[in-house]
């Protein structure tokens, strides 16, 4: 796979495997086999620079995986990650803003912290001069880097995050469900504030969330995950005018959608298959209205050459076959 | 008006502290009917599970309800000592809350969990609640009962754990459920797998639902009528498509804008600015006015309230003398 241009970020066939096996003693006396859970299980996409890429799936899918394989706080136990980009100037926003923040330490210390870690000789005054920076920049007063984090509601402290993530000047970002213990309106400041800093910095995003409302808001490409694989790709307009895997179909389906309330649905049955034992061929047949013989046997073909615009599904590839491909 | 399951008048509910008396929830009146789903919305800390848990007499202490009265169809029942809210938890309210793990004891069967439920609140042996049990799960969506009732609670996935909660939850048939966030451990596909479970139980009991959550979707598809709720009080009160269509307040109408659309491009979501106060610092007057952009002198002085109780808003926009 070549250096695509303009390309910041390329995964090629990423995988990673955890060890789910019951202790040693209990192996050895139940005679229990050693198992393991393929939570990315040969991933590729590829991010332009400048432009967002969502992760959507439902717990369990891998997405947050790959978020931790991406910043490399997992290393992968196959495949590759390709960052054409200065590794120091990626960071990295989690989802819960409680725990992401160090309770002992003022406002200002854990913002300052990616700059005293990354360029230590930045002299003390430039340091907080750039803190009293960022705090404005995402919408909080300079005299809050005294206070500590408890002070702050959760949108506040997710602003701190960001500022946090700001101080080592990124140009690549992994936003980990950044909205999702939030309130709706305070959401909406959040998502905003993150759209500015975008257009204003040329930010990359790789954006993981589980809400599709807010990732058609955010994303310029939608990659739609399903236990460890991702079941289609597409630009967020195509995606939502025109879905192809029954998966996505599914998805956007069952959103409650606030304009056109769907009051007398008869929602699909069934459930997200364990991971540990995921069915075999394409791992969505057994709640696919679509299935036939050859998705039980044949896991659907990878395709990584087309990278914004795949579906992983064999009723679906005749219709895909119509669009031009970008 | 016979067919009011539940009528709650002026409920007060306040924390005294150290540092003074909290007032978690400020004067709420609502009514809910037979085979109704009532929504309440609102942010964390609104006090819109303070007002479930006062219904249900599980206001942890130092809480306590301070003013009003709650009465389930006809029967007084905040005054009730812990006993007697006892036999009304389970037989005559059920519970549904967020988390299904919580709610069922891990160390039981869940079929045993069911049976000791269904022979506390009625007369049944224990063949007959057995058969009883078996007949909840069916009626709840769990498929192969006969092996499933012998489960553990960790044998099941969350939206199967949430089935069982709903399960026990209807053991006595009763006459009003109050679901506290059902969903919101839940993944999409299941969220409307349970919402539609709801519903249909609902409509073919006529069992009251108090629905409470903070996500705007699952409200517009399931309740019939919605209350909002800021820092305590009643913001709005109205049916699912007027308060969805066509809020009144500037709260909701603020609430309503941030939601990303799934129709709709924007370039940027409508925000509130700043965030809910904290009880403590909750300000004179409309609760809502540092943050409303049509605040006027009347809002900084006098609290507005919904003129009547089926809909409308608390707000002075729009009344005789307006905002100033």
């Amino acid at each position: 796979m070549s250096i695509r241009p303009n390309a910041i970020l390329e995964v090629d066939a990423l995988e990673r495997r955890f060890d789910v096996s019951a202790p040693w003693l209990n192996r050895l006396i139940e005679r229990k086999p050693r198992q393991t859970l393929r939570a990315v299980d040969g991933v590729d996409f590829t991010i332009q620079r400048g432009q967002t890429l969502a992760l959507v799936g439902e717990s369990g899918c891998g997405k947050s995986t790959i978020a931790k394989l991406v910043t490399g706080l997992h290393p992968p136990s196959g495949g590759k990650i390709r960052f054409h980009g200065d590794r120091d100037r990626l960071q990295m926003i989690f989802q819960d803003p409680f725990a992401s923040l160090n309770p002992r330490w003022r406002v200002a210390r854990i913002i300052a912290e990616p700059l005293r870690t990354l360029r230590p000789d930045t002299p003390l005054d430039q340091v907080s001069a750039r803190v009293e920076d960022l705090l404005r920049t995402v919408g909080l007063a300079p005299a809050d880097g005294l206070k500590f984090p408890h002070e702050f509601s959760g949108g506040q402290r997710q602003r701190i995050s960001i500022a946090r993530a700001l101080a080592g000047e990124p140009e690549f970002l992994v936003c980990d469900e950044p909205t999702s213990a939030l309130d709706v309106s305070v959401q909406a400041q959040v998502l905003n504030l993150m759209k500015k800093l975008q257009k204003e910095m040329g930010l990359t995003y790789l954006f993981i969330s589980h809400d599709l409302s807010v990732v058609r808001h955010m994303a310029d490409v939608i990659a739609v995950m399903y236990l460890g694989r991702i079941v289609e790709i597409q630009p967020t307009a195509d995606l939502f005018a025109n879905p192809l895997h029954p998966y996505t179909q599914l998805l956007l389906d069952t959103i409650p959608d606030l304009e056109a309330p769907k009051r007398d649905r008869s929602p699909m049955a069934g459930e997200v298959p364990s991971p540990v034992s995921p069915p075999s061929g394409c791992s969505f047949h057994p709640r696919c209205p679509r299935a036939f013989d050859r998705c039980k046997q044949e896991r659907p073909q990878r395709r990584p050459e087309v990278h914004n615009r795949r579906v992983a599904c064999f009723a679906a590839e005749t219709t895909l076959e119509r669009i031009p491909h970008v | 008006m016979s067919d009011v399951v539940l009528d709650v008048q002026n409920l007060r509910v306040e924390f005294p502290t150290r540092k003074g008396t909290l007032t978690a929830v400020d004067g709420i009146s609502l009514q809910i009917r037979r085979g109704e789903v009532l929504g309440m919305v609102g942010e964390s800390g609104a006090g819109k599970s303070m007002t479930g848990m006062s219904i249900l007499g599980l206001l942890e202490p130092p809480g306590r309800i301070a003013a009003g009265s709650i009465h389930l169809s006809g029967d007084r029942i905040d005054t009730l000592d812990d006993r007697a809210m006892q036999t009304i938890r389970g037989r005559r309210i059920g519970a549904i809350f967020q988390d299904p793990l919580t709610s069922l004891n891990p160390l039981f069967r869940v079929g045993d969990q069911l049976v000791e439920t269904i022979r506390l609140h009625t007369s049944l042996d224990k063949a007959q609640a057995r058969e009883r049990a078996k007949d909840l799960m069916r009626e709840v969506g769990i498929p192969a009962v006969e092996e499933r009732i012998d489960n553990y609670p960790h044998q099941f996935s969350g939206g199967m754990r949430q089935r069982i909660v709903i399960a026990l939850a209807l053991c006595a048939e009763p006459e009003l459920i109050v679901a506290d966030e059902p969903t919101t451990a839940l993944d999409v596909s299941i969220q409307a797998q349970i919402t539609a479970l709801l519903k249909r139980l609902c409509r073919e009991r006529g069992t009251a639902v108090m629905l409470v959550t903070h996500d705007m979707g699952v409200i517009a598809e399931t309740a019939d009528r919605v209350a909002v709720m800021y820092a305590g009080r009643l913001a709005e009160v109205g049916t699912v498509d007027d308060v969805v269509r066509h809020p009144k307040h500037p709260y909701t109408v603020g609430l309503m804008g941030s939601i990303p659309s799934l129709r709709k491009d924007v370039e940027e979501l409508q925000m509130i600015p700043g965030s809910m106060p904290r009880l403590n610092a909750i300000p004179p007057g409309c609760a809502f006015n540092p943050r409303c952009m049509r605040a006027g002198p009347r809002c900084h002085r006098e609290v507005p309230r919904i003129a009547t109780e089926q809909s409308g808003a608390a707000c002075w926009l729009g009344t005789q003398g307006g905002v100033a």
